[in-house]
């Protein structure tokens, strides 16, 4: 058998991908961590004066939560069942660095936690501030800052 | 010299190397499984309370190999070769297993099929004359290998169902030259089949060529069909693995029957929280000593060929962009 008709075979043999409900799901966690952070929001606001003050807050409520339910074990659960509902959100990203950081607490604080904590994060931060700076470019030049 | 082979990749024996003695151990998930009666030992806390998985791992592997020998009455300078190996870097866990046993030590690689490799080579020690008694083990850990191969075990991700879950445990067993046991009676070593696969996510598939291509040369090598063995038992191909073997065998015309099973389909049941199935070092040896070995003992079966595979990829390849290698090792099996 030819390599590329092994591949064929396989391709066709593969369980489907159970995409709808796989995006139904993801819609339902994601939303509901959304929901979570608009109460936090209405909440804190009524607490906060400034609307950025508010918002900042909430973020890093919603961090704590993600951090907090990693730690537990239940963010990777969630993962499971939510998909990009899980991973998208604030707290999916809380999770990232806080899974790392666990991960790697074994080998030091220095080598291990310090050094890897951002090995899945990292790469967010780099193309968000990347991708960031280049949007700020368009929009200057497009509005005729220089 | 005459040599012992039969066929192109078969060697066969005469004075048969016995499994005179084997332990099990396996992790708490696999305790729970429908074969749990058959391993030796069920760990309640799969880090044995140890600071990290890497020193669990390899304390898992030890006390299986401790266990092994004492079942037997044997202690460490009893035995010539200590033949190990497990799944991650420099084969470290084997490396500190071996550490306190003080006798000549042989560590193998081949992924999930090392311990049929592991038979294999101890086997071959024993009737060159080279050794009266070989000790052989394989581990696995859960822990160690998400971390080696994909990520951190608390990261947000969904498991596709061809995934396959990482068997914690290890199986060690004593072949002798002497004694009561069930007894090795040919081994074939298998090629490198890489058919260009490249998802790291269904390793079942990229194996299923390779059992194939092992268990066919060995029937050819035998001039046996298939069901010449009571049971051939393939070692981590998952559902999706073992879906793919089936379905290459009726292509290339070879019947395989219900004597057709495989470990890693075996072992955590239908449960789809483990995805395709069960994979490691640890699947086939506990599968092999456990289960393959009673079965033997109490005379359900007689023959059993056991399929050892390996998905021979680390994590920079598959960043890199490479296929996937992978091999199987067959090993007979008869009571």
């Amino acid at each position: 058998m030819k390599p590329q008709e092994y591949q064929q075979l396989v391709r066709e043999n593969q369980p489907p991908r159970r995409t709808w409900r796989n995006v139904i799901l993801a819609f339902v966690v994601g939303g509901s961590f959304s929901l979570i952070g608009q109460i936090v929001l209405d909440f804190v606001s009524g607490v906060e004066r400034t609307t950025d003050e508010a918002s900042a807050i909430t973020l890093a409520i919603m961090i704590l939560i993600g951090a907090v339910l990693t730690g537990l074990g239940i963010y990777d659960e969630i993962a499971e069942i939510g998909g990009a509902g899980a991973a998208v959100p604030i707290t999916g990203f809380s999770n990232t660095v806080t899974a790392a950081a666990m991960e790697f607490r074994r080998e030091g604080f220095i080598l291990g936690m310090g050094a890897k904590m951002f090995v899945i994060a990292g790469p967010v931060l780099v193309y968000g501030i990347l991708s960031g700076f280049l949007v700020a470019l368009i929009k200057s030049v497009v509005l005729g800052y220089f | 010299m005459a040599t012992r082979r039969v066929g192109g990749q078969t060697i066969f024996f005469e004075d048969l190397p016995k499994l005179v003695s084997a332990h099990t151990i396996v992790g708490k998930n696999e305790g729970q499984g429908p074969y749990s009666e058959y391993f030796d030992e069920i760990l309640e806390d799969d880090l044995l309370g140890q600071p990290t998985a890497e020193k669990a791992e390899r304390q898992i592997l030890q006390q299986a190999v401790e266990q092994a020998l004492s079942k037997y009455g044997l202690v460490p300078k009893d035995i010539q070769y200590y033949v190990s190996g497990d799944l991650l870097n420099q084969v470290i866990s084997a490396v500190f297993s071996a550490r306190n046993l003080a006798i000549p030590f042989l560590g193998i690689f081949s992924a999930c099929g090392t311990f049929a490799q592991s038979l294999g080579l101890g086997s071959i020690l024993l009737h060159g004359g080279f050794a009266s008694k070989v000790l052989v083990a394989t581990s696995s850990h859960y822990q160690t290998a998400e971390r080696q191969y994909r990520y951190p075990i608390e990261l947000n991700i969904q498991h596709r169902p061809t995934n396959q879950h990482t068997v914690t445990g290890a199986g060690a067993c004593v072949l002798s030259a002497d004694g009561e046991g069930p007894k090795i009676t040919h081994v074939t070593f298998g090629r490198i089949v890489d058919m260009g696969l490249k998802d790291p996510n269904d390793m079942g598939s990229a194996m299923a060529p390779a059992a194939f291509d092992t268990l066919e040369k060995h029937l050819k090598d035998i001039e046996c069909s298939p069901d010449h063995y009571d049971l051939i038992l393939t070692g981590d191909l998952g559902r999706q693995g073992f879906k793919m073997l089936k379905i290459i065998a009726e292509k290339k015309g070879l019947a395989l029957g219900t004597n057709l099973q495989d470990g890693g389909v075996l072992i955590y049941g239908e449960d789809p929280k483990y995805g395709a199935g069960a994979s490691g070092a640890a699947c086939s040896a506990v599968m092999t000593l456990g289960y393959g070995l009673s079965l033997l003992r109490e005379g359900k079966i007689r023959r059993l060929l056991l399929v050892g595979t390996g998905a021979l990829l680390n994590q920079l390849t598959v960043q890199q962009g490479d296929s996937i290698p992978t091999i199987a090792h067959a090993v007979a099996i008869e009571a």
